[in-house]
């Protein structure tokens, strides 16, 4: 009973907040209604029984991600209203709604068709995370190790990419001065 | 009202058809971003409903990978995005026609 409200709750909730983010006009508004949908979003982890998911989920993206994006939008110029591409509508409605079905029912074909079997099924008595630690360390090893070097090779590029002169706007500069900046950096690197 | 797995799979396709609405107009890239972030955690939701309905933990460790995919490709998008918009000073899909696209 309560399962089911708090589903229904946190659904209704969840689709008017991702809703608000990919119609509004304005930038901030979008970001702050995608800070609370995931947030909802964690609460179904919760409910499914994956502690250590929903707590990554509030942690990574509500944490780390909704700050990146606060950080970069003080880059971009978001007070004014956002253009929109006027197509037809009820084009982009059906299109989506149509490759949504699709990639659910491509996903749901193997499932439905055979019995599935659990390769690490859970066991009684041992905690979400726990079990979430022992899989990941023994089964999932290389999978995390790639996906931590993954993550030091993006940070590397987000320094890389916008780290660099801060203190000037290459907008504001002609494209002979870039072109000597880029020149001076070619002689200190070689 | 049982809650089953159907339900959340429902649920999982309508946040990615919003995700895909917005993929589809938005015309400002930061904004696509966000998009891009629906896309991701409507599959998150799926990978959960599926791994608790089946009692496999293999579901939330490919949420745990999609998680880390989005972050780094976040740092990197934002970092490119912060360089266009230094030298161009917009960031609309219409103005990045430089390719003759």
């Amino acid at each position: 009973m309560f399962e089911a409200v708090a589903f229904y709750l946190f659904a209704f909730l969840t689709i008017a907040m991702f809703y608000i983010t990919v119609t509004t006009a304005q930038a901030l508004y979008a970001l702050t209604a995608l800070a609370a949908g995931m947030i909802f979003i964690s609460a179904f982890f919760f409910i499914l029984g994956a502690d250590f998911l929903g707590a990554v989920q509030i942690i990574v993206y509500t944490g780390a991600v909704m700050a990146l994006y606060a950080f970069g939008m003080m880059f971009f110029d978001t007070t004014r209203d956002v253009k929109e591409k006027n197509g037809n509508k009820f084009i982009v409605v059906s299109l989506a709604t149509l490759a949504a079905v699709m990639i659910v029912a491509i996903f749901m074909a193997p499932i439905v068709s055979t019995n599935m079997q659990a390769f690490y099924p859970a066991i009684e008595g041992i905690g979400n995370t726990q079990m979430v630690g022992v899989v990941l360390f023994t089964k999932y090893l290389i999978p995390f190790e790639v996906a931590a070097v993954m993550l030091l090779v993006a940070m590397v590029a987000g320094i890389v990419l916008a780290g660099k002169k801060m203190d000037l706007s290459l907008t504001k500069m002609s494209a002979a001065q870039i072109k000597e900046i880029e020149d001076k950096d070619k002689k200190v690197l070689s | 009202m049982e809650i089953g797995l159907n339900h959340y799979l429902i649920l999982s396709t309508i946040l990615f058809a919003i995700g895909l609405v917005g993929i589809m107009r938005r015309k400002n890239l930061l904004l696509l971003f966000f998009a891009t972030e629906i896309l991701l955690n409507a599959v998150n939701i799926g990978f959960a409903a599926i791994s608790h309905y089946y009692g496999d933990l293999t579901g939330q460790m490919f949420a745990f990978f999609v998680i880390a995919i989005a972050a780094s490709e976040l740092a990197v998008g934002l970092g490119l995005l912060i360089v266009w918009y230094k030298r161009h000073g917009t960031i609309d899909l219409d103005t990045m026609t430089s390719m003759r696209g």
